[in-house]
């Protein structure tokens, strides 16, 4: 151990990071974004994506989902503290593993080049449900939704194709099924 | 059709129906149309501070010593953010706070108006919650709202901050209401079988200890009774944080004294060697725990806290019980009695070897120091204000630093709400403002703020405030010149590189009190002490008490950073006996 010169502890080794997908009901009141966002760069916590919108205007109710990743330690900690927050109704975790759960997220890719070079991009899109928003003759704006990793797969693969510019939401979930998160 | 208020009509309605008596603030631009309706409300008396922080310390001090949630009133800009301290600090500690701030008219916002600042941001992660009232129509409920959210389940500050225009317009006022659950915030009820749980494991074991803090306290004073009926009935040694203190009596035989960084020799061993640790309302602070990994390694571990999120936080418990304190001893109680396990005679036999292995630790009396004839010592002065006024009923505040620990240390509390001091946050200059508030909810009773001459200095002009309301408040600095904590750390790591820890050119605190319009006393001969105490308590005035102690005095016994209880680092007498050589001292 090294000799601690301070007034804290040495920082104790840390566990396997897992990643999660926290799903978070709220007020939709001005601020409150701030607020979650607030809780997980004031403790530390990791935020990898964040999706939110509205989802109830009469209810003024809005749905935040956030891809973290932590100790499980810490994911006990931001769901607790996420519930201790005025405007949060509810919290829900979910793992990527889980098969009871789908994600998705969306992207915008505009690539620019010759038709060869756009074809190819599309082809390589093909498994993702593309649909192309926008197109000359030497550009074109695909919309793919997918996992998270194969957005990142892509965004990779595309940059030879002539990819220039990427937008992505974020990831969002849904529970299969006919049952909803209470 | 009800009749109309304007919106600082509104503000105090809504304290009246609170049942406020005192708000602590300082008039500002954005706050006037407040002021100026204050004139009409006879039941709320405001204490004019001469520093918002003093405002938010003061509210602090009158809320954790009456048990009621403290409110402040202060204007924009600046006036929001000197209370930010205050507020961060009732954040750490959990002490009910209603902060009411002014803000520029809603149309200037976001303009950079005068006195404008993001008030709401700013305080977003030093508060439980907050709000910017943009709309006359949502100000009662507001108003209430933050009433409820600073006094339910872990208590905590709230702001409200209320624009200029808004305190003008006018709407109708509607009364609290029996609020229904908070977006579920409200606490969910533990299980029979968790307080079940429990006394099977308080049954089994053999050397349990009762780790209890703040949570006790903010329960409310009946959590304190059924604490001492739950101690006496088990036999269980039992053990304080900082906070917790006065909850179970200092001077009984089951208290074993205060754990922790700076706590007993008797209380840390326990807390190390246990094979069952009741945590009652405390969170398993790093002043506490020391080192994680060697924290308790033998024991069980429980947990009743009110906050879910206190739990498994630093430290994974076996059981975990969420819910008010005087709830779950109550039931824990009730379950003992009915089971009618006869702890009380079973368990003596059963616990009396681990009685004797504390009392070996008891005897090594850990708090020991070595006294002079020529100086006074600061741990001596304690001891002889705590002789002297243990039979009066006394609140003490401190501020923060070696003062402090040896406040802790040698004087022993035995009621609730006697001892406000800031813990979490550590807050220098805490004390003094804290007194005033004390001594406002208590206007007969004895405030003594044990002080140090660098933490009271940075509050000193809330003497003022107690002059002016008269406000009898003690103030009795242990005198060392040195920021004394700062000043024992650079000693134990820091080569005795004493960097900017000396105050050259301090006042003259006697002339200080003079030119306040108060009384000065000071002592330099330990034989001298105990009648200039004695003249400190039965002046009917504020005092500064300039104790002037040894300088180079260290607070002992500590747990040195980096490791666990058992490795304490004891007073230098005991030092040599143990021969802690300089190897040790490095890894302080």
């Amino acid at each position: 151990m090294t000799k601690s010169k301070s007034a804290y502890s040495t920082p104790t080794k840390q566990g396997k990071l897992d990643t999660h997908i926290i799903v978070v009901w709220v007020d939709n009141e001005s601020g409150v974004l701030a607020r979650v966002v607030g809780l997980f760069s004031g403790r530390g916590y990791n935020i990898e994506s964040l999706a939110v919108a509205e989802i109830d205007s009469k209810q003024n109710l809005s749905r935040i989902t956030i891809v973290t990743t932590g100790t499980p330690q810490v994911i006990e900690q931001i769901k607790l503290q996420l519930k201790k927050l005025v405007p949060v109704h509810k919290v829900a975790d979910f793992t990527r593993e889980d098969k009871k759960v789908i994600f998705k997220e969306m992207a915008l890719l505009k690539i620019v080049g010759n038709s060869v070079k756009i074809k190819k991009s599309l082809n390589a899109c093909k498994k993702y449900n593309p649909i192309i928003l926008d197109k000359t003759n030497k550009s074109v704006v695909i919309q793919i939704t997918a996992l998270r990793r194969d957005i990142d797969k892509m965004t990779k693969n595309l940059k030879s194709l002539g990819l220039v510019s990427t937008s992505r939401t974020g990831a969002v979930a849904m529970t299969r099924g006919a049952e909803i998160f209470k | 059709m009800g009749k109309l208020y304007s919106g600082a009509e509104i503000v105090f309605k809504c304290l009246e129906d609170q049942k406020v008596e005192y708000i602590f603030g300082y008039p500002g631009g954005a706050v006037l149309p407040i002021y100026d309706e204050l004139k009409n409300h006879s039941s709320i008396k405001h204490i004019l501070v001469r520093h918002e922080q003093g405002a938010g310390h003061a509210a602090e001090g009158y809320a954790r010593s009456s048990g009621k949630p403290g409110v402040v009133l202060v204007t924009s800009g600046p006036g929001a953010t000197n209370v930010v301290t205050a507020l961060t600090d009732a954040y750490m500690d959990s002490v009910p706070l209603v902060c009411i701030s002014g803000q520029v008219p809603t149309h200037l916002i976001g303009t950079d108006a005068f006195q404008e600042c993001d008030t709401t941001g700013i305080t977003r992660p030093c508060t439980k919650h907050n709000w910017l009232v943009k709309n006359i129509n949502d100000l009662p409920r507001v108003m209430h709202e933050a009433f409820k959210v600073a006094t339910s389940g872990r208590p905590g500050p709230v702001l409200v901050d209320i624009p200029k225009d808004i305190q003008f317009a006018k709407t109708k006022y509607t009364k609290p209401t029996k609020e229904k659950k908070l977006n579920g915030k409200l606490q969910t009820k533990f299980s029979k079988k968790d307080i079940e749980q429990l006394i099977d494991l308080m049954s089994k074991s053999k050397k349990p200890i009762f780790y209890t803090g703040g949570g006790v306290i903010n329960s409310g004073p009946k959590a304190s009774e059924l604490l001492r009926e739950l101690a006496s009935l088990t036999g269980f040694p039992i053990t304080s944080t900082l906070q917790g203190l006065g909850a179970f009596p200092g001077d009984d035989t089951q208290f074993i004294g205060m754990l922790g960084m700076h706590g007993t020799y008797e209380a840390n061993n326990a807390m190390h060697d246990c094979d069952l640790l009741i945590n009652i309302g405390a969170r398993f602070d790093d002043r506490i725990t020391g080192k994680i990994d060697e924290f308790s390694p033998k024991s069980k571990k429980v947990h009743i806290d009110i906050d879910p999120s206190s739990i498994n936080k630093i430290v994974k418990v076996d059981l975990s019980i969420v819910g008010d304190v005087a709830e779950v001893i109550n039931s824990t109680i009730k379950n003992l009695k009915k089971k009618n396990l006869n702890l009380e005679k079973s368990n003596k036999q059963k616990i009396s070897k681990w009685w004797e292995q504390i009392q070996k630790w008891r005897t090594k009396q850990s708090l020991n120091f070595i006294n002079s004839d020529n100086i006074i010592k600061p741990q001596f002065a304690v001891q002889r204000l705590y002789e002297l006024t243990k039979n009066t009923d006394t609140y003490i505040t401190t501020e923060v630093g070696q003062h402090q620990m040896w406040a802790a240390q040698h004087y022993k509390f035995n009621k609730p709400n006697r001892w406000m001091t800031s813990g979490g946050l550590g807050t220098m200059g805490y004390g003094l403002p804290a007194a005033v508030g004390v001594q406002v909810a208590h206007p007969k009773k004895l405030v003594v703020d044990i002080a140090g001459e660098a933490s009271v200095l940075m509050t000193i002009q809330e003497m003022s405030t107690a002059v002016q309301y008269n406000l009898p408040i003690k103030i009795f600095i242990l005198n060392n010149q040195y920021m004394g904590m700062v000043r024992q750390w650079q000693e134990l790591l820091h080569e005795k590189n004493y960097s900017e820890s000396y105050s050259a050119a301090l006042p003259d605190f006697v002339k200080l009190a003079e030119a306040y319009g108060c009384v000065g006393i000071r002592a330099t001969k330990p034989g001298d002490l105990d009648e200039k105490i004695e003249e400190m308590i039965n002046v009917d005035k504020p005092v500064i008490f300039d104790c002037q102690v040894d300088p180079h005095e260290n607070c002992f016994p500590m747990i040195p950073s980096g490791k666990p209880h058992n490795q304490m680092l004891l007073a230098p007498k005991d030092q040599e006996e143990n021969k802690i050589t300089g190897k040790g001292k490095a890894l302080v």
